[in-house]
C-alpha cells in the first residue's frame, strides 16, 4: 500500500493562460492534515479546484492515487439556496458517491444522514427549508454532507468563514476526526493561529509554493514575510513561461524541493 | 340541476370526438410539460421555455412550407430547430463565460428572423396564425400519438435523471465534483423542455405551448417548499387548466389555446393570492409568531 495520496508534477493552474499556481511540484501523504495558506490571490482556492478536477492543469498533472475518493467544500459554494430542499434533500446529495444515479437511498442512509446533522450540532433541523438556514447553519450543513461523503481525500476551502468560535471549535474536532480515521485532509484557512494549534502540516503558497512542511518550520517569520511580498496582480506583459524561464525561476522553488527531501525521509523507515 | 351540470361540464366531451382528442391530447401534455416547466422556472430558466418556443419557429415553418399543415414535418423541423437552438445556447453558456439568458436570447431571435422570414416568403397570415396558435380542436389520431409518446419519453427520463437534476439544479459544483453528469443532465434537460414545446404547438401553438409549461409551475410554487409535490401540483392544475380552458372555448367559442392558457393565468394569480405561501397568508402570519 502506498503511503501517497495526492502527487503534483509540475502543475500549473490559472485563467486566461495566467497562472494562478506555478510548477508546483510535491505529495501529499496518506493521512495527513495540511493547512493551506497564503495571501488573497496566492492560488489557495485554485489548488483545491485543480486537485477536486474543476479546473483543468494549464500545464503538469495531478495524480490522484486509483481509488481514492475526493469530497470537496467549496469557498464560494454555487448552492441556489431559493431552490425549494430542505436540510435532509441537501445532506442527502453526499449520499451520491454511495448511491449514484439510480441506487435507492435505505433505512440505513436516512439514519446516516441524521447522524451527520447530529455530528455538527443540527440534529433536528431535517426539515428545515435551506432558505431559512443562517450562513453558519448552512456551513455547518455542508459539513455534514462531507461527512456523509465519505472521503478518503477531504478538501475544505476557508470552512470557517462566517461561523463563530463554537462551531469552528466543534468543525476543528471534527477535522481531527477525520485525521484520526488516516483520511487525507488540506483545508485552507486564514487564521495562523488556528493553523499552528491544529494543523501539523501547511503549505504556504503565494501563487509559488514559499515553504512546505511541518507547520512550525514553514510558518517561520522569514517564510512568511517573502509569502507577503508576493505580488499579487496578474501583468498582461509578463513574459510568457518558457522551459528556460522555469529553470532559471528555480529558486523559489527550493522549499518545496526541500520538502520533497523531507518527505523522502519520513517515508525511508517505511521503506526500510 | 344535474342536467345542467352535465350539459355544462360531461356532455360537450362527451357528445364530441373532437373535444374528447383535444382533452386526451392536452391532457397528456401537461403530464409531461408541467413537471417540465417546474425546473425551468426553478433553474431561472422561465424566459428561456419562451425563448426556445420561438427558437422552433423557423422549423416548423420549415415544415409547413414544403408540406403544409402536416404534423410530422412540422414536428421534425420544429424538433430540428429547438435541437440546434438549445445546443447552440447551452454550449456557449458552459464552455464561454456568457450565461445562459444572453446566449439564449442571441439564439433565439436569429432563429425566429429566420421563421418569420420562411413565413412571409410563402402564405398569408392566416397560415401564420396556424402555426402559432395552434388547432387543439383538430388533433388527429397521428399527434395525438405523437404526444403521447413524447409524455413517455419526458417521464421516463426525468425518472432516471430525477436526483442528478434535482443536485444540478441545487448544487452544480457539487454534482461536479462528484460526477460527470452535469453537463449531459442539462443538454438532456433541454432536449426535454424543446420535446414539449413541439409536442406543445400542435395543441396549443409555439407562443401558447410555453405557457401550459410555465404557468402551472409557476402557480405551484406558491403552494410547496419541495420539488416532488410542486410538480405533482403543477401537473394537476395544468389538467384543471386544459379541461376549464376547452370547456370555455367550447361554450363561449374561444379559440382553445388561449382559453387553456388564460385558465391557467386564473389559477396563477390566485395562487399569488391565496397559496400558503402567497401574498395574503403572508400578512396574516406577519401579525403572530411563535416564541422560539
Amino acid at each position: 500500500m502506498t503511503k501517497t495520496c495526492l502527487t503534483f508534477r509540475d502543475l500549473t493552474l490559472g485563467y486566461n493562460s495566467h497562472p494562478a499556481i506555478h510548477h508546483l511540484d510535491g505529495t501529499i501523504r496518506r493521512g495527513s492534515l495540511t493547512a493551506v495558506v497564503g495571501a488573497n490571490g496566492s492560488g489557495k482556492s485554485t489548488l483545491m479546484k485543480g486537485i477536486v478536477g474543476v479546473l483543468k492543469p494549464m500545464a503538469g498533472t495531478v495524480v490522484r492515487e486509483p481509488g481514492v475518493r475526493a469530497a470537496y467544500l467549496p469557498q464560494q459554494s454555487e448552492l441556489d439556496r431559493s431552490f425549494p430542499a430542505r436540510v435532509v434533500d441537501l445532506v442527502s446529495l453526499g449520499l451520491w458517491p454511495r448511491r449514484g444515479l439510480l441506487g435507492r437511498h435505505t433505512k440505513e442512509d436516512h439514519d446516516s444522514v441524521s447522524q451527520a446533522l447530529m455530528a455538527v450540532g443540527l440534529g433536528g433541523f431535517e426539515k428545515r427549508p435551506i432558505d431559512t438556514l443562517s450562513g453558519g447553519q448552512l456551513q455547518r450543513t455542508l459539513f455534514a454532507r462531507v461527512l456523509l461523503q465519505d472521503a478518503d481525500l477531504i478538501l475544505l476551502d476557508e470552512p470557517f468563514n462566517a461561523v463563530d468560535t463554537k462551531t469552528v471549535g466543534d468543525l476543528i474536532a471534527m477535522i481531527k476526526r477525520w485525521h484520526g480515521e488516516e483520511r487525507t485532509i488540506m483545508v485552507v484557512v486564514h487564521d495562523l493561529d488556528l493553523v499552528r494549534q491544529n494543523f501539523p502540516e501547511t503549505l504556504l503558497l503565494a501563487r509559488q509554493p514559499i515553504a512546505w512542511g511541518e507547520t512550525k518550520e514553514t510558518l517561520r517569520p522569514e517564510n512568511l514575510l517573502r509569502a507577503r511580498r508576493f505580488h499579487e496582480a496578474w501583468e498582461e506583459n509578463a513574459p510568457w513561461c518558457e522551459p528556460d524561464n522555469h529553470e532559471h525561476g528555480d529558486h523559489a522553488h527550493d522549499p518545496g524541493h526541500d520538502h520533497q527531501h523531507d518527505h523522502n525521509h519520513g517515508s525511508g523507515p517505511r521503506a526500510a | 340541476m344535474m342536467d345542467t351540470l352535465y350539459g355544462l361540464l360531461i356532455a360537450p366531451f362527451a357528445d364530441f370526438a373532437f373535444m374528447q382528442r383535444a382533452l386526451v391530447g392536452s391532457l397528456m401534455l401537461s403530464l409531461g410539460a408541467c413537471p417540465v416547466g417546474v425546473f425551468l422556472m426553478l433553474r431561472r430558466m422561465s424566459l428561456s421555455g419562451d425563448a426556445m418556443a420561438h427558437a422552433i419557429l423557423p422549423g416548423a415553418a420549415a415544415g409547413f412550407l414544403f408540406y403544409g399543415l402536416e404534423i410530422l414535418p412540422m414536428t421534425i423541423g420544429g424538433l430540428i430547430a429547438g435541437i440546434i437552438v438549445a445546443l447552440g445556447a447551452g454550449a456557449v453558456s458552459r464552455f464561454t463565460i456568457q450565461r445562459e439568458d444572453a446566449s439564449m436570447a442571441a439564439f433565439y431571435l436569429i432563429s425566429l428572423a429566420i421563421g418569420v422570414l420562411m413565413v412571409s416568403i410563402r402564405g398569408s397570415s392566416v397560415d401564420l396564425m396556424h402555426v402559432l396558435f395552434g388547432t387543439v380542436l383538430a388533433l388527429n389520431n397521428e399527434a395525438l400519438t405523437l404526444i403521447g409518446g413524447i409524455v413517455v419519453v419526458t417521464l421516463v427520463s426525468l425518472a432516471i435523471f430525477w436526483r442528478a437534476l434535482v443536485a444540478e439544479c441545487l448544487d452544480p459544483l457539487f454534482l461536479r465534483s462528484v460526477s460527470r453528469l452535469g453537463s449531459p443532465v442539462h443538454f438532456i434537460f433541454l432536449g426535454l423542455v424543446v420535446l414539449n414545446l413541439v409536442g406543445g404547438f400542435q395543441a396549443l401553438g409555439t407562443l401558447l405551448s410555453v405557457g401550459l409549461m410555465m404557468l402551472p409551475a409557476a402557480a405551484a410554487r406558491f403552494w410547496t417548499m419541495r420539488v416532488e409535490p410542486m410538480c405533482a401540483l403543477a401537473v394537476l392544475i395544468g389538467f384543471a387548466s386544459c379541461v376549464a380552458g376547452l370547456l370555455l372555448s367550447y361554450h363561449v367559442s374561444l379559440p382553445s389555446g388561449p382559453a387553456i392558457i388564460l385558465s391557467a393565468g386564473v389559477v396563477y394569480f390566485a395562487s399569488i393570492l391565496f397559496g400558503t405561501r402567497g401574498i395574503l397568508r403572508a400578512r396574516i402570519i406577519h401579525h403572530r409568531h411563535r416564541t422560539a
